[in-house]
């Protein structure tokens, strides 16, 4: 099932300089479990990346080594254009749960990063709002989070993420507490905020059908140790819709994923 | 893409919405029931047990010097009203600056905590043994040792005040959401920044709980502490008066002056609640009133 790994995905992306490459990276828990181990992975620039896999197979693990809010227990992380030591790697970070301050009203929780970089509301208004537009939102910037559907929340917490215009954007199962028709929407508005802005995106799922729905390249990883298992590209053009989803491609792709998860998961239905 | 269909709940409610069913009806009748009824029965209830206490004293011929009726306590409240009004101010200085005191020490001690884990090791068992110990047994020691009656006081109340301030506010300071704690390292919030933006504003909640009691109880540790200290000198407060007229068997005078520390334990405590809930109603599940 391993389908080919080497030749990277990406539609468009040509084989440049990765943003972000893993290198024999593992992780290793206090109580002895293996959360990672030997992971190795380029991110090319502009790729949007699925990472697929069952519970316990280290994918959020992998996104929270990325995102510098775990150390690695062993292997490396490089960013090739950036210089040596850099801490600020232009990246923003989509929680499972929208994760808003729920004190705070939906303009000053999309304000938070630029707060936090000295930036007054006044001087981040123009790029607040503007954030808030690409998401549907620009009427809410006065609301609540409590005031909001959830729908709505992680559409803010989107924003959140895109106002400091990021270069990568790390998802963890962003969407997985919504409900289906919410979830179709927010996908395709992502994918349409993609194409427009061309960041590079790495987005950890559970579901086969939204990796495949969105990526380009879908890395599928087993548990016990977490691990890569296969690296499969998506080769259908972009602007995808709903005639994307219905279509031949989608499904033999979705068959392909599946059989590679399965093939991960070690043949048994056992847990997701 | 729009939020249409987010939206549509809020649109509902503003269009013209079909009559609702008798259900409903039944529902918001009880509603404004409750509303009134909130108020009503106490006041109320308040008034029988007057009335009985009144018609007890005169159907049997109590002495007032053993009970005094409802009456004559009124009288001795205006009556008294040049001694009392005095030291109701004495003691509501003492409670209020206790309060002050006890806010501001639990919360900078809850910060300092919150800095670092081996403070807060070192020194919450000695606010714990402050708490636990009753303030009654200590405060003779403190009027030994502080020369100054109005200090001694303060120490009192504020002992038994600001511990559940620090408690409250230590615990919300640590139950700011860890996902946004992420979200602060991510973007290389500095610990100062963290602390202003993030574990204060999810700490408030907690803090003002802790404040509605410390008030109630910076009157109770002044009202003791001027029980121990007894009488002498200035600064008289409800506390000595209660003393004073109980030595004369002025029953009606000691049932006054407790009912104005009654009255300003209300006070407090309704003041506190208005300020917990204009502090909270934008966002907290406890100042959010629902349909259902």
């Amino acid at each position: 099932m391993i389908a080919d790994g080497s030749s990277l995905a990406g539609s468009e992306s040509s084989p440049r300089t990765p943003i972000v490459s893993l290198q024999r990276v593992t992780k290793t828990f206090s109580n002895a479990t293996v959360a990672l181990k030997d992971m190795t992975l380029d991110i090319g620039q502009g790729e949007f990346v699925s990472l697929l896999g069952p519970s316990g197979c280290g994918k959020s693990t992998a996104l929270r080594i990325i995102a510098g809010l775990s150390g690695a227990s062993g292997g490396r992380l490089v960013w090739p254009n950036e210089r040596p030591g850099s801490r600020d790697h232009e990246i923003s970070f989509v929680f499972q749960e929208p994760t808003l301050m729920p004190w705070a009203t939906v303009f000053a929780n999309v304000h938070l990063p630029l707060k936090l970089k000295g930036e007054s509301a006044g001087q981040a208004r123009g790029r607040v709002m503007e954030a808030l537009e690409m998401v549907g939102l620009e009427g809410f910037a006065d609301s609540y989070p409590r005031e909001l559907s959830g729908g709505m929340k992680m559409r803010v917490s989107i924003a959140r993420a895109l106002v400091t215009k990021p270069k990568l954007l790390l998802m963890d199962e962003p969407f997985a507490a919504l409900d289906e028709i919410t979830r179709f929407r927010l996908n395709n508005d992502l994918l349409r905020l993609w194409e427009e802005f061309g960041w590079t995106v790495i987005f950890v799922t559970h579901s086969v059908f939204e990796s495949v729905y969105l990526s380009n390249r879908i890395v599928v990883m087993a548990a016990r140790p977490g691990r890569v298992v296969a690296d499969l590209a998506v080769n259908a053009p972009y602007p995808r819709d709903e005639t994307f989803r219905t279509s031949h491609a989608y499904s033999d792709h979705c068959r392909q994923a599946s059989d590679a998860l399965q093939a991960a998961m070690g043949g048994d239905d056992g847990q997701h | 893409m729009t939020a249409n269909t987010d939206m549509s709940q809020r649109l509902d409610q503003a269009d013209d919405t079909p009559p609702i069913d008798p259900a409903e009806a039944r529902k918001a009748r009880r509603a404004r029931i409750d509303r009134v009824a909130r108020w009503l029965l106490p006041v109320l209830v308040m008034l029988g047990t007057v009335g009985l206490w009144q018609w007890y004293v005169d159907a049997y011929n109590v002495p007032h010097y053993i009970l005094p009726g409802p009456d004559r306590v009124v009288d001795a409240l205006v009556k008294d009203w040049s001694t009392l009004w005095p030291a109701l101010l004495i003691t509501l200085q003492i409670t209020l600056g206790a309060l002050i005191i006890a806010t501001v020490g639990g919360v900078g001690l809850a910060v300092l905590f919150a800095q670092s884990k081996w403070v807060e090791m070192s020194f919450f068992p000695y606010a714990v043994i402050l708490q636990v110990t009753p303030v009654i047994v200590i405060a003779p020691l403190i009027f030994i040792y502080v020369p100054s009656k109005i200090v001694g006081l303060l120490i009192c109340a504020w002992i038994v005040a600001f511990f559940p301030i620090l408690s409250n506010t230590t615990l919300g300071l640590n139950s700011a959401d860890h996902n946004l704690r992420n979200l602060f390292q991510l973007y290389g919030a500095s610990r100062w920044q963290t602390l202003r933006y993030l574990r204060l504003p999810a700490a408030l909640p907690y803090f003002l709980g802790g404040l509605k009691i410390a008030g109630g109880l910076s009157l109770i540790g002044a009202i003791v502490a001027e029980f121990v200290a007894g009488t002498g000198g200035l600064g008289s407060g409800l506390a000595f008066k209660i003393l004073e007229a109980s030595y004369r068997l002025n029953i009606p005078r000691m049932f006054a002056a407790i009912l104005l520390i009654s009255a300003t334990g209300i006070i407090i405590f309704a003041s506190l609640s208005i300020l917990s809930h204009l502090m909270l109603r934008h966002w907290h599940e406890s100042a959010i009133k629902r349909d259902t």
